[in-house]
């Protein structure tokens, strides 16, 4: 097996094929990506367990064969935390959405980041409550045209790296799923970092926020990602009157700090 | 053989201390016993009340239905409590707290006599020794181990002789009133 | 669980006669029937389990965490279970009405899990220091969809350590939540209690799958109809979701056949194993032409009521339900055929007394006897009641 790709194929069960996401929706990108940087990572897939909460982005642990915990709208993290403190020798990563994890997740994301408990959170962030028709989420920009919002969005949505960094993640990072190396070498440091990690990938939505804000399913959709984000590489070498007047939301590597990781304090005692 | 005891007073005075360990000390004398208690959202102040049952059989219902000996350590607690008391019954009450008929009660400076001992906060253990000399509910030896075993340790000494203060208060002769 | 984990148990808890708490009791048991993590909220009148639980804990290897809300308590524990360690919560309450939603999902999952209800007054903020028994029916229907629970009521502090172990035991065996239903009284009240030896009490462990990973089916029970599921971590790649899922696990909501057979299967685990689940105590029921049926705190007072009137030469019994959840319908039946009328104190506006009436249909006449506000039926109350008119006691 001395093919990524055939290597990763066999870690998805086919029976789950065709998958539910739609044309032009970035979430399988991300499980592609997930799978490569765990195949680099070399790390024992019978130590790993996949959660997820309620939305189009966790259907993907159903994708995976290897253990699955498919819980509660929102609730993912609470899980999560069971398992590692009851087992810490298995590794948890989760995949979430916008909804699921800033909506009614929002307080046990913030818990789980103050925690620092040792986990890796995929957050796909496409703008909207997806798999239920469209409605806004928390994420929303100002603006946005959903079915709960047709006069636009007038709440102003949550930085979700920001409030990560904020309740005391020790890795925080965003990206767009065209930066495919980057976005796979970023898991790989989140799956790696002992605390909590958190990576949010921006994707299209065609079917629901996509086809309202009239952004086009297919490469339209990626482009817009590009347009509303800026790499923070870029970002640093703005003046500070255009750092202020950014409106585009900042991609790459956003947080990495040595904190101490929950269930070690646990041992302690 | 079934007691049934009731302590009443604020809460802050070690009322619901008092009861648990007169449960503790019956169970050590080789009893049944059941202890419960109810108080008010207050830390301090407030109402706090409990009851305990002792018994030399397996206790069915666990409340006091007519106490046996009531221990009223403030004026709301005598009020509410010392009505319902059965006719050969003691009622025990904190002689500067507690106004009342003074020839139908055993009236005791419990506060007076922890506050000569350095710390009014023992007055229950007072009370508790009047209560074992005066109706030897419970043995001296298992409520001192049992004061022993649940006090904070720079406090043992202080609550065995507020206890002792009280068995001797007993011995005194003294019905009602300070002494 | 061996003799040397035993020893660390009793070391933590301190010695083996104790003058202790409901509360503490159902902290005691978990240890005891081998519960290592637990997840909880503090709510009157449950804090103390929870701070004892923190204390004892990391003294025998086991995990205690304080999560942000009892929803979050709940994901907690139904976590930590699929991993293969025993779990548990307790709450009251304002706490049980959060959880339902994780109840449910960890009866549609099989995820065994122990949950204590220290029942307090109610509804809403309530009385939060005065006991109840007004989450009796929430026990059974609280979640949403079709599904059983089981449920134990305590009526001692004794019984409270014991039940605990019995409802870690039930969890197991049929890998559905077990609710342990007290209340704030038997919470907090004290009395002798003895933990019990190592040989004195058994302990039942989940049964693990006999096949191997590529030949297992999660969900396709080997035998009987409880699952052989694995554990996470041992190479088995379960996926466990809510959704409506085919025995392999994978989810398959469209299908009507496959939900009926799941959903039917999850109940009849349950109802088709009743006399190896349901417990009673009855007393004078030989001759009794009335029959007091009660739980809970409020079978101290009915037990002695009865024993007052049975000296008085009165046919009356008592009927003691330890278990509440599945109803004991048969037992409860057969006594409506030989008795004439049956009395339900309850501290509640009349919750299992409909259960009661159901199963006596025609046969007798049910009676309810309701008091809430905290205070406990008494022996005399309930004498007195059985002497009115309508009992003619």
């Amino acid at each position: 097996m001395f093919n990524q790709a055939d290597r990763i194929k066999e870690k998805l069960r086919s029976e789950m094929y065709p998958s539910i996401f739609c044309l032009g929706c970035g979430i399988g990108n991300v499980l592609n990506y997930t799978l490569r940087a765990i195949d680099e990572c070399r790390l024992d897939f019978d130590k790993l367990v996949f959660l997820s909460g309620i939305g189009c982005s966790s259907r993907l642990p159903g994708y995976i064969d290897g253990e699955g915990l498919h819980t509660t709208h929102g609730r993912a993290l609470t899980f999560a935390t069971g398992v590692k403190l009851a087992k810490p020798e298995l590794s948890v990563i989760i995949f979430t959405g916008d909804g699921d994890c800033a909506g009614i997740g929002g307080n046990h994301f913030i818990h789980a980041a103050r925690r620092n408990v040792d986990m890796t959170v995929i957050e796909i962030n496409n703008f909207n409550y997806g798999m239920t028709g469209g409605q806004s989420s928390p994420t929303t920009p100002v603006g946005g045209l959903t079915t709960t919002s047709p006069y636009g969005c007038l709440e102003q949505p949550f930085d979700l790296a920001e409030l990560a960094k904020g309740a005391g993640a020790s890795f925080v990072a965003r990206w767009i799923p065209s930066y495919a190396y980057e976005t796979i070498a970023c898991i790989k440091k989140a799956l790696l970092k002992k605390g909590f990690a958190f990576v949010e990938i921006l994707v299209p939505c065609p079917t629901s926020y996509g086809k309202k804000n009239k952004i086009d399913d297919g490469k339209e959709g990626w482009d817009w990602l590009k347009e509303i984000t800026i790499l923070k590489s870029a970002f640093n070498k703005l003046s500070d009157k255009e750092k202020e007047q950014n409106k585009k939301m900042i991609i790459g590597e956003l947080q990495n700090i040595e904190r101490k990781e929950f269930s070690q304090s646990i041992d302690n005692i | 053989m079934r007691t049934e005891i009731r302590i009443a007073g604020f809460g802050g005075q070690g009322v619901i201390l008092a009861g648990l360990l007169l449960g503790k000390a019956a169970i050590s004398d080789g009893k049944y016993a059941v202890q419960t208690q109810s108080y008010g959202p207050e830390s301090r102040g407030g109402a706090a009340r409990s009851e305990v049952v002792i018994s030399d059989q397996q206790i069915d219902y666990p409340k006091v239905v007519e106490a046996d000996i009531v221990i009223a350590l403030s004026q709301p607690a005598f009020d509410k409590y010392c009505q319902d008391v059965k006719e050969n019954r003691n009622v025990i009450i904190d002689s500067d707290l507690v106004k009342a008929l003074e020839n139908k009660v055993l009236s005791v400076p419990f506060t007076k006599i922890a506050d000569t001992l350095g710390k009014k906060v023992v007055a229950n253990s007072v009370m508790l020794g009047y209560l074992q000399a005066s109706t030897e509910v419970i043995t001296v030896e298992s409520m001192e181990s049992t004061i022993r075993e649940n006090v904070p340790e720079q406090t043992i000494q202080l609550n065995l002789e507020a206890f002792n203060q009280g068995i001797e208060f007993w011995k005194k002769g003294i019905r009602n009133g300070s002494g | 669980m061996d003799q040397g984990e035993y020893n660390r148990i009793v070391k933590a808890i301190g010695k083996k006669q104790i003058f202790a708490q409901g509360d503490e009791a159902y902290a005691y048991g978990a240890l005891l029937a081998g519960c290592r993590f637990f997840a909880g909220y503090p709510i009157t009148p449950a804090t103390e389990t929870a701070e004892l639980m923190s204390k004892l804990l990391p003294q025998i290897g086991g995990t205690f965490i304080q999560m942000e809300d009892e929803i979050a308590s709940m994901g907690a524990i139904i976590g930590a279970s699929v991993t293969g360690v025993k779990s548990m919560t307790v709450t009251s309450g304002p706490g049980f009405s959060l959880m339902q939603e994780h109840i449910g999902y960890a009866c549609m999952t099989e995820t065994p899990c122990v949950i204590v209800d220290v029942q307090r007054s109610g509804p809403s903020t309530g009385q939060p220091t005065e006991p109840s028994q007004g989450d009796i029916m929430q026990a059974r229907w609280g979640s949403h969809g079709d599904y059983e629970i089981i449920a134990l009521a305590p009526n001692s502090v004794q019984e409270s350590l014991d039940l605990t172990i019995e409802c870690f035991n039930l969890s197991e065996k049929y890998r559905n939540p077990v609710l342990l239903m007290t209340d704030g009284e038997v919470g907090h009240m004290r009395e002798g209690i003895t933990i019990p030896d190592f040989e004195g009490y058994k302990i039942f462990e989940r049964e693990k799958p006999q096949k191997d990973p590529n030949e297992y089916i999660p969900f396709f029970p080997e035998q009987g109809k409880v699952p052989q599921i694995a554990d996470f971590g041992c190479g088995y790649h379960t996926y466990i979701t809510g959704l409506t899922h085919k025995p392999d696990g994978l989810p398959a909501t469209d299908d009507a056949e496959i939900h009926t057979q799941l959903v039917t299967r999850i109940c009849q685990k349950i109802t088709d194993d009743t006399d190896n689940i349901i417990k009673v105590e009855d007393l004078f029921l030989e001759d009794a032409e009335t029959v007091v049926i009660s739980y809970g705190i409020t079978s101290r007072a009915a037990i002695n009521a009865v024993k007052i009137l049975h000296e008085q030469g009165e046919k009356v019994g008592h009927l003691r339900l330890i278990t509440i959840w599945p109803f004991p319908e048969k037992i409860v039946r057969k006594i409506g055929e030989s008795a004439k009328k049956i009395l339900v104190p309850e501290m509640n506006l009349g919750q299992l007394y409909h259960s009661v009436k159901e199963a006596v249909g025609y046969y007798a006449e049910v009676i309810k006897f309701s008091k809430i506000g905290g205070t406990l039926h008494s022996p005399q109350d309930i004498v007195e009641f059985l002497k009115e008119e309508k009992f003619n006691v």
